[in-house]
């Protein structure tokens, strides 16, 4: 009955010492690889993400300068109001542009010609007409006077101050002209010619000319159409978690219901743009390009998100306190109101910001509810037509000067911080809700 | 082998005692013993619950007076903590469960349909098997069943339930210095004392205890009794649990389950020094279970 244990005798237990010990050592090898690989995928991630950020950095830190030139104006009664009348309706439409090339003419006199004289106009932004003009309608005393003032460079002279355009290339494959750069020479050595922090880059909105497009436009659009977002998906997306993981009764039709926000959450986002488009627009009627319309688009992407994020932060609160609240005669809505929502809270905040983030690099179903137009004003409503940033930084990308391309990227800088204050946003709203249980 | 041999006799003994408790039979047993007495605050009668197909308790009478600790024994699965859950409802949390039988409380059938189950779970507390203080502080933790029902008309009657429920549960000395601190951050023992306070502070007239010290230390776990022994004088209190010693240290009567029958009912006395059953026997004998 008592016969010897296979398991007992010293010559099995050397040998199993034996066989672990060699084990041993292949463990630890796929151990260390596993590591290396994991390290490896890690690193590599790393330095793909530190390739995009230095490329982007690299081509767009100089959007925010813009070159200035400085030169004397003469605020010339002749072009601005002749008839010395000093209204308002008058002096909005004196001859600016007329003000300034006056000016250039005065400082460089020997040049002569047509084709000349539109390259040395060339020197100086169209816009700074409307910078005079404000100038005047501001303090129209000016009128007369001559003051030394900075002006706007041209996107291209601006580009060429930047070292963005190669000097040594033929002329004809330059886009600025001998004579340019030897008037440009002129002015740098007179200290004429100056980079400033480009204000107008954050404070306008877009434009055809490089030198006088900025983001606000799409940042404020972006805001307004996030911010449509957030409250109508937030509250709907929560709402429709709690009362499928909650109240639900478990059926086909809430089967049905869960697998198709499932499959929501894979819709290509253009489709949601189709729809928004038929449904919003042709059916509702709500007018097109606003940033009201693009929330209701983003609202329908986000919300399948929101809605599963939700639901698990709802199942990861624990049962026992559940129980606790139902055993102490809670209603089943108290225990959702006071206990469960409260604790969900965190992992729901999570899926609203991830869908957030989403929504806010979201183009391809806005393009199709029209915020792809070219909108140069500054929306000032949810119904005014508006752009976001995505689709501003895909309409510059887009655009053939090359000045654009440092402001494509200035752009997409300023989608990454919006982005990066709303995360920490997030981030101290979570840390706030968080409790220990 | 010799360890081979003593799981077999073991369970072997468990075969036959079940055998010779009625084995095979599709109706209940006759529970030994008398499961009613006299001017009852709780009784229930032929109670079964189903979870789906699984039978959990068949045909179950049984009665809780006032003022008494009755304890409930039994290996595990045999539906002492269904029929627990059963007097305040609890399971109709599970949408499978299906309870037929009655069982009231001062004489009114608690599955009735007039029955608030809100007010029931006011009248019949609850203390679980893991301590479970909500994640709010020591205050709202007890203040927060009063707060639900009404109870206090203004922070002072709110402040004075909260102290009484905590002198109560024996933990007032120990947490009023901290009573803004968080209910899960005191210790195990001092959590489980928090929940049976929250569950006094609203007045109960039945404490349901599952399994309430299992989690716990026997320091703990000696307060927790000593508690018990002085909350008997208030309440009515029915507890779970799988020490036999415990049972026998705070308990009135004694009731013993087996697979889903309630077998003996009895002075905690009489079914600790002379159990009718086989199966009763077998298992505070510590022969199975």
């Amino acid at each position: 009955m008592n016969k010897p244990d296979p398991l007992r005798t010293a010559q099995e237990q050397g040998r199993i010492r034996d066989l672990v010990e060699r084990g041993l050592r292949r463990r630890y090898r796929a151990e260390r690889r596993f590591r290396a690989y994991g390290l490896a995928a890690a690193v590599s991630g790393l330095l793909f993400v530190g390739f995009l950020f230095l490329s982007i950095i690299s081509t767009g830190y100089t959007a925010f300068v813009q070159s200035y030139i400085q030169i004397d104006i003469r605020f010339d009664a002749e072009l601005i109001d002749p008839e010395g009348k000093q209204v308002e309706e008058i002096l909005r439409m004196g001859d600016y542009s007329g003000v300034f090339k006056a000016a250039l003419r005065e400082k460089f006199p020997q040049v002569e010609g047509r084709r000349e004289l539109r390259q040395l106009y060339g020197l100086i932004s169209d816009g700074s007409a409307f910078d005079l003009r404000d100038m005047v309608l501001d303090d129209p005393r000016l009128i007369g006077q001559t003051r030394e003032l900075w002006l706007m460079a041209s996107d291209d002279i601006d580009q060429l101050v930047k070292g963005k355009i190669d000097r040594k290339l033929p002329e004809d494959q330059r886009v600025v002209s001998d004579l340019q750069l030897g008037w440009l020479d002129a002015l740098t050595a007179e200290d004429r010619v100056e980079r400033r922090f480009n204000r107008v880059f954050f404070t306008a909105g877009d434009s055809r000319e490089p030198e006088q497009a900025g983001v606000l436009g799409a940042v404020v659009g972006s805001f307004l159409t996030l911010a449509v977002t957030l409250l109508l998906s937030f509250p709907i997306g929560v709402a429709a978690a709690i009362y499928l993981e909650e109240f639900a009764p478990a059926n086909r039709f809430t089967d049905m219901i869960e697998v198709n926000i499932n499959n929501l959450a894979a819709v290509p986002s253009i489709v949601f743009g189709l729809l928004g488009l038929a449904v919003f627009i042709k059916f509702f009627g709500v007018p097109r390009s606003a940033p009201l319309v693009g929330g209701l688009v983003l609202t329908l992407m986000t919300l399948p998100t929101i809605i599963i994020a939700s639901r698990a932060a709802i199942k990861a609160v624990p049962p026992s306190i559940r129980e606790a609240a139902l055993g102490m005669g809670a209603s089943q809505v108290q225990v959702v109101a006071h206990h469960v929502l409260p604790l969900a809270m965190p992992g729901m905040l999570t899926g609203a910001i991830i869908g957030m983030a989403r929504a806010l690099g979201e183009s391809a179903p806005l393009l199709m509810i029209g915020m792809v137009a070219f909108i140069a004003d500054i929306p000032g409503s949810l119904t005014d037509p508006a752009t976001v940033l995505p689709v501003q930084v895909f309409l510059w990308a887009d655009s053939p000067e090359r000045a654009f391309l440092e402001r494509t990227s200035g752009a997409i800088m300023v989608l990454l911080v919006f982005l990066l204050v709303m995360n920490a946003a997030a981030v101290i709203l979570r840390q706030k809700f968080e409790r220990r249980w | 082998m010799a360890v081979e041999s003593k799981t077999q006799s073991r369970s072997a003994a468990l075969e036959t005692a079940t055998a010779a408790a009625g084995g095979s039979e599709p109706t209940a047993r006759r529970t030994v013993g008398d499961v009613s007495v006299p001017n009852p605050v709780m009784t229930c009668r032929q109670v079964n619950v189903h979870y789906g197909d699984k039978h959990a308790i068949r045909d179950v009478s049984l009665d809780v007076a006032h003022n008494e600790v009755i304890a409930m024994i039994g290996p595990s699965g045999c539906g002492k903590s269904t029929l627990l859950r059963c007097l305040n409802r609890l399971n109709d949390t599970i949408p499978t469960a299906v309870v037929t039988g009655t069982i009231t409380l001062d004489g009114q059938d608690i599955y009735e349909r007039r029955q608030d189950v809100v007010q029931l779970r006011a009248r019949v507390g609850m203390v679980f098997q893991k301590p479970n203080p909500f994640p709010k502080s020591v205050y709202e933790n007890v203040a927060y069943g009063p707060r639900i029902h009404g109870l206090a008309a203004d922070r002072t009657e709110l402040d004075e339930i909260v102290q009484t429920s905590l002198q109560r549960a024996g933990l007032w000395d120990e947490v009023k210095d901290r009573l803004d601190q968080p209910g899960t951050a005191l210790s195990g023992g001092q959590q489980q004392r928090l929940c049976i306070a929250r569950t006094i502070a609203v007045g109960p007239e039945v404490i349901l205890m599952d399994e309430p010290c299992s989690a716990l230390d026997p320091i703990a776990t000696a307060r927790i009794e000593d508690l018990i022994d002085e909350l008997r004088q208030n309440y009515a209190i029915c507890i779970v649990t799988h020490s036999m010693q415990q049972a026998a240290r705070v308990s009135q009567r004694t009731a013993y389950f087996h697979l889903g029958d309630l077998i003996e009912v009895g002075s905690t006395d009489m079914i600790f020094t002379n159990p009718k059953h086989r199966l009763t026997e077998g298992y505070i004998t510590g022969r199975f279970g």
